[in-house]
Formats: C-alpha cells, structure tokens, sequence
C-alpha cells in the first residue's frame, strides 16, 4: 500500500481515538441539546397560566384616572381589581386574593414610574404581566382621545416584515433574514473548531512525535513530504468527520428543537450554496493551517512551544469574528474585501458574509485561486522546513538559519 | 559489489564542514564498526546514507544504487535518537512500522510474533510501549529495525541504556545476522563492543577520516613493537631489544623496527629460560583511539 496513506490511515485511526477528540466532537451536540431543553424547560416556567385560567391583579390609582378597562378586549386572562390603599392592596396579597398589584403614583404623568410588588423572587416581570398592565394604561388614558380600535393598535403599533426584490424587481427567493444569517455564522465556527482542532492535532502529534524520537525512525522508511502529507490528510480527514458529525446532529437537533424553538428555527435552513462553499473553505482553510502548523512543529523543540508559536496564526484567523460586527454592517467594504481575499481570514469571513449578501463571483473565485495558491508555496516551504528542522531536537532555530535554509534547500 | 559506498562526502551546516570528503565501503555479511569522539560527523553521515540529510558533495550507493524506496526498504535503521509511540502496544508498533517499510499487515504480525520469541517478549507483545522497562523498549526498537529482514543494518549506540543479559542478547542476534550475510554499520562509543564484533572500521574525527580498514591491521598498526615477559632466572642482553620495563611481574621489552618478536622468543629459548608468559604488545581500541583524538587536538 502506497506510504502515505499508511500514514494517512494511522493518522486518522490514532486521532479519532484520542479523548479529546470524541469529547470536542460530541461537545457541540451535547451542549446544544442540553441549550434546547433548558431553552424548553424556561419557556414552560415562564407560562404564567394555562388556558382558561385567570390572573388577577391588584392596583392603587393615586392619580384617579384609571377607573375603567380592567379587563382587556377578548378572552381575558388578567383581571385588574382597584384599591384605595396599598395597606389594602398588601393585605389582599397576603391573602392571595391578588397574584400581586402595583401603584400609579400621582406624578406618574411627569415620571411614568410605576411600583410593583410581589411575593415571587424574579429577574424581571413576566412579559404577559408586562404586556397587562402597559395595556391597561393605555387603555384608560386614551379612552377619551381615540376610538377603541386606535388604541388597540396604538398597544402593537407594528408588525415589520422586510421583503427583499431581486435585480428584475421580483421577490427574491432567498430571503436571508435571521436564519440565513444565522446558519453561516454557525458553520463559521464550527468550520473555525474543527479547523483548529484538526490542525492543533498535527502540531501536538509532530510535537510528541519529536519528544518521542519517532521522527528518524519514520524518516528512514518514508519520504519528509510522503510524512507531511500522510499527517495533514489523515488529521484532516478526521477533522471532515468532525464535521460531518456536528452537521447531522445539528440537523436533528433542529427537528428536536423545532417544537420547544419553533418559530425561531422554523426559518433555520442550510442553502446548498453554503454547504459547497463551506466544505471548499473548510477543506482549503484546514490545509493551508495545517501546513503552516506542520511547519511551525518541525520547528518547535516541545509540543508546548509548538502551540505557542501557532498562536501567530490561529490568532490571525479569528480576526473575522473579533470585528464580526463591521463586517455584518459591512459586507462590501473594502476592509471587508481585503479579509475575503488574505488567504488566512478567507475561510471564516466567506462564511460570515454568505448570509448577509450576495459575495461577487469574481471575490470567490480570487479568495478561492490565492489561497490554493499560498497552499501549494506553503506546501514546498513547509516540506523544506520540515526535512531540515524535524530532526534538531532540543533547540529552536533562529529565524536567520530558517531563511537560510529556505533559501539554500 | 559493496553493499555502501560513499565517495567524497561532503556536508556543512552554518560554515562549519562537519563532514569532510568521507568515502568507505561495506561489503555483505561483514560488521562495520563507525566510531569517532562526541561531535565528529558519525551521525551526520549516517543520516546522509539513510538519505534523512541531503551532502552537499560526493556520491552514494547503497545496495547497488542511488537511495530510494525500494532501497530504504532494505535498509534496517536504528537511529541514536529515537523512541516509539507511547500509546501503541509492542505488537501494533511492530507492525506499523514495518508496514512502512512494504511489509504485508499479516506477513508483519507473523514475523513480530516470530522476533518477539526469539528475545522472549512474546508475552509482552500486547502491552503499551509506555509499560515497558527502557531495556525492553531498546529491544523492540531493534526489533523494529530487523522486522522487514533488511540487507543492510545501520546501528547507531544500539547498546546505550542495555544491561549486560540484553547487550549479551543483541550480540548474539547482530552476530546472526552477520551470518546471514547482511551488511551491518555500527556505531558506538563502546570500543570493547566493536573490538569483539567489528571486521573493519572507520573512525572520523572532526568530519575526516582518521583510521579505516582492518581492525587486525589497524591494530598492527598501532602497536608499540614491545613484548611483556615473565620468566625464571637471569636475563642477559638480547639482540634487538633497545629498552625494558620492569613492570613487577613481568617486563616488556621494547623492540628495535627491525626485530620481530618471533626473534626474541628463539633468542630466550635457546638460551634455556623458563619463561611462563610471552605475549605481544597490541594495544586496545580504546588506547588506539584516545592516542588518535588526542593527536587531533
């Protein structure tokens, strides 16, 4: 069998068996399974009342305006009782004739202030509570003004949906919104996990490696680039199954969540577009850094000094998400333009921009040529490095003799 | 045909030649001692016959041609520095890398099982590599070396870190496979080691060669034409003897360059002297060595 997928193979088969891989692997499902039932588990405390049920409330009007609308229009679910006092207010809650009640002072026109009190430990108001009593506010100081109607709309004043045309004027397909937005950034990250996963791997095994003395052993049976390459593609190889791995489970996973979620992830879809281009980056991306580690390990003495070093390069590629924000208000800046093109930042600002706006084919195709490009340069760099340097236990060499010897191979 | 052979080596790092126009021969089914002090190219040149570093000058040929895989995978190597992976157990480390060397998985498992009774670490064979004692982990390394069958053995300080049953142990398996006609290179800073099992030797010192050929010769060479005698009695001058040394229980003559030694003992014989010890002064590879480093300085 051809040596380098021996390597390959025993690369891939070590790398899925270590603990820190199948703990980073099924972390993400886990965690998101664990984010959806404490998600469902909130949502199902926070009903304040099943259907049928009515809430009642008590109230203080130090102003004496807010005599009517105790019940809202429809299917009442709150039921508002006035009393003169709060002493009286207090004693009815005490008594759990009220859930609990509030007072409108009599500057509330110049303040808008308004006390609630309650017997329950609480981070903030219930939204329904919330929603209650902002209703019936409203309702009493406006009952004079305006029609029933107006109020009521004054209450929701707007129901905002965006409908975005194409270039012929026509509604687009694609929609983006939340959920486009959101799939990307997702993928962005897990391309950026499993990316760095992959490639910490390279760096750890090749600093181990050194540390065991296992390098020359290797180097006499196969080839520095046959090493290489057999490493890069089994690491990489297990970093694809990664993926793999969390785009299923993120797909059943959505199912799951799709009835505690529901409407949130009901607009959650994966456009083919940003499968073929993720799995492009992720696979480009995962080479160029993995090269570039591989070089950085055949340089380091120590895994440790390994990973340190590789901060260069790891800290380069999360650029994207530390101005995340500019990028999102800014997709077709030029700044923008530039992180699409470096070869470093390509793969995690491609992914950020894809759900925002439509990336020029002619900026994929330059992203795309520029970092195969650096791949292949990096590819013949590395593997130089990485023949002249692998062997040097003990010391790092200096940046000098690195130059040298790039230039002398 | 030598199974190696290096012409005018040549290799520097930063300026410094630490191999200087190198060129020996190993012939099949010979044990080729490469020996020098700390620092003076051994290893270098080793990893330039395994095609690890790359001469600057001069040729090589190892078994019939310029190195490449189908060679390498001839070639048995244990490097000076070297080690295993932890995780892996003694059977899965044996077979992997002599998978590498174009060893079938079910081929490589019979042959481990067949290497590892030989050095009676059968039982061993599904244990981590991080279980096993140093000595242990020495042995399978050299397993590892021989696992593919090579032509051609390069050994570097394969006895560094052995007790004396182990090192007794890889003696008897190196002097095997010598029997077998391999091709071995050994080097150590062990000279008793490669007294007792080298035929020929190259020593470099500084990235030059120093000594090269015969160890018999070699030491020929280097001996001080002197003879220790212990006998009974009075003894007068002899011929061809220009001093003596009276070392208490016996004495070396030293010899003129044109008396043999042979000469001496008919001289003491049909002089009628009991002698109970004549024996020619040779002196050790270790003595041959310090007097050529210290000569270097």
């Amino acid at each position: 069998m051809n040596k380098t997928i021996l390597i390959l193979k025993h690369e891939f088969g070590q790398t899925i068996r270590r603990k820190s891989f199948i703990i980073m692997t099924l972390a993400f499902p886990l965690l998101a399974l664990i984010a959806i039932g404490i998600f469902g588990f909130t949502q199902g405390m926070e009903k304040p009342a099943p259907p049928g049920e009515v809430v009642i409330i008590g109230y203080v009007d130090e102003m004496g305006v807010f005599s009517g609308y105790t019940e809202q229009p429809g299917e009442p679910t709150v039921i508002l009782i006035g009393y003169e006092t709060p002493e009286e207010a207090t004693g009815a809650l005490l008594a759990e004739e009220i859930s609990e009640y509030f007072i409108i002072p009599s500057d509330y026109m110049t303040t808008g202030v308004v006390a609630r009190y309650t017997l329950e430990r609480e981070l903030e108001p219930p939204g329904e509570i919330r929603w209650a009593i902002k209703s019936f506010l409203l309702s009493n100081l406006l009952r004079e003004q305006t029609s029933l109607e107006v109020t009521e709309r004054a209450k929701a004043p707007m129901a905002l949906t965006s409908i975005r045309l194409d270039e012929t004027g026509q509604v687009a397909t694609d929609q983006g919104g939340f959920g486009a937005f959101i799939v990307p950034y997702l993928f962005s990250i897990l391309l950026l996990m499993a990316i760095f996963t992959s490639s910490g791997f390279l760096l750890q095994g090749l600093g181990e490696e050194k540390e065991n003395r296992v390098i020359e052993i290797l180097l006499s049976s196969v080839s520095a680039r046959q090493l290489l390459t057999g490493k890069v593609l089994g690491l990489g190889a297990a970093g694809l199954l990664q993926m793999l791995i969390w785009l299923l489970s993120a797909g059943v996973l959505a199912r799951m969540a799709s009835t505690t979620i529901g409407g949130l992830l009901s607009t959650l879809q994966i456009p083919s577009n940003l499968l073929v281009l993720g799995l492009v980056y992720f696979i480009l991306g995962y080479l160029l850094f993995a090269i570039l580690m591989a070089g950085v390990g055949s340089i380091s003495p120590t895994a440790r000094e390994g990973q340190q070093l590789s901060m260069i390069f790891t800290m380069s590629a999360v650029i994207p998400f530390m101005i995340a924000p500019f990028i999102m208000n800014n997709p077709s800046h030029v700044v923008t333009q530039v992180l699409t093109l470096f070869p470093i930042t390509a793969p995690i600002t491609v992914m950020i921009r894809l759900g925002l706006t439509d990336i020029p084919t002619w900026e994929l195709i330059a992203s795309i040529s520029l970092l195969v490009i650096v791949i292949i340069g990096s590819l013949v760099l590395a593997a130089k490095v990485f023949r002249t340097f692998l062997l040097m236990y003990g010391k790092r060499p200096r940046l000098r003799e690195i130059i040298k010897s790039l230039r002398e191979a | 045909m030598p199974t190696v052979e290096l012409n005018n080596i040549c290799k520097s790092y930063n300026d410094n030649l630490v191999v200087n126009n190198v060129s020996f021969t190993v012939a099949q089914g010979e044990i080729f001692g490469l020996i020098g002090p700390n620092g003076a190219g051994k290893t270098t040149t080793i990893r330039i016959v395994m095609d690890i570093t790359k001469p600057d000058s001069g040729e090589i040929s190892v078994l019939g041609e310029s190195l490449n895989e189908a060679t390498k995978n001839r070639i048995g190597y244990l490097p000076e520095e070297r080690g295993l992976y932890k995780k892996l157990t003694v059977l899965q480390s044996l077979v992997y890398l002599a998978s590498l060397k174009g060893i079938e998985t079910r081929l490589a498992n019979s042959r481990a099982e067949e290497l590892l009774k030989r050095v009676d670490m059968l039982p061993h064979k599904d244990k981590k590599i991080e279980e096993l004692s140093r000595g242990m982990g020495q042995i399978i390394q050299f397993l590892v070396t021989i696992m593919h069958n090579p032509q051609l053995l390069i050994l570097d300080e394969p006895f560094a870190g052995l007790d004396p049953v182990n090192t007794k142990l890889l003696k008897e398996v190196i002097l095997e496979l010598r029997s077998q006609g391999k091709a071995i290179i050994l080097s150590t800073h062990m000279m008793n080691e490669v007294e007792a099992l080298c035929d020929r030797i190259l020593m470099i010192n500084k990235g030059r060669i120093v000594l090269y050929g015969e160890l018999a010769e070699i030491k020929s060479k280097y001996r001080n034409n002197s003879v220790f005698l212990d006998f009974d009695g009075v003894l007068g001058e002899i011929e061809g003897v220009v001093g003596k040394k009276n070392n208490g229980e016996y004495v070396e003559l030293f010899l003129d360059r044109e008396t043999p030694p042979q000469k001496i003992l008919e001289q003491l014989l049909s002089w009628g002297v009991s002698i109970n010890r004549f024996e020619v002064s040779t002196p050790s590879l270790n003595e041959i060595f310090l007097q050529v480093v210290e000569k270097g300085r």
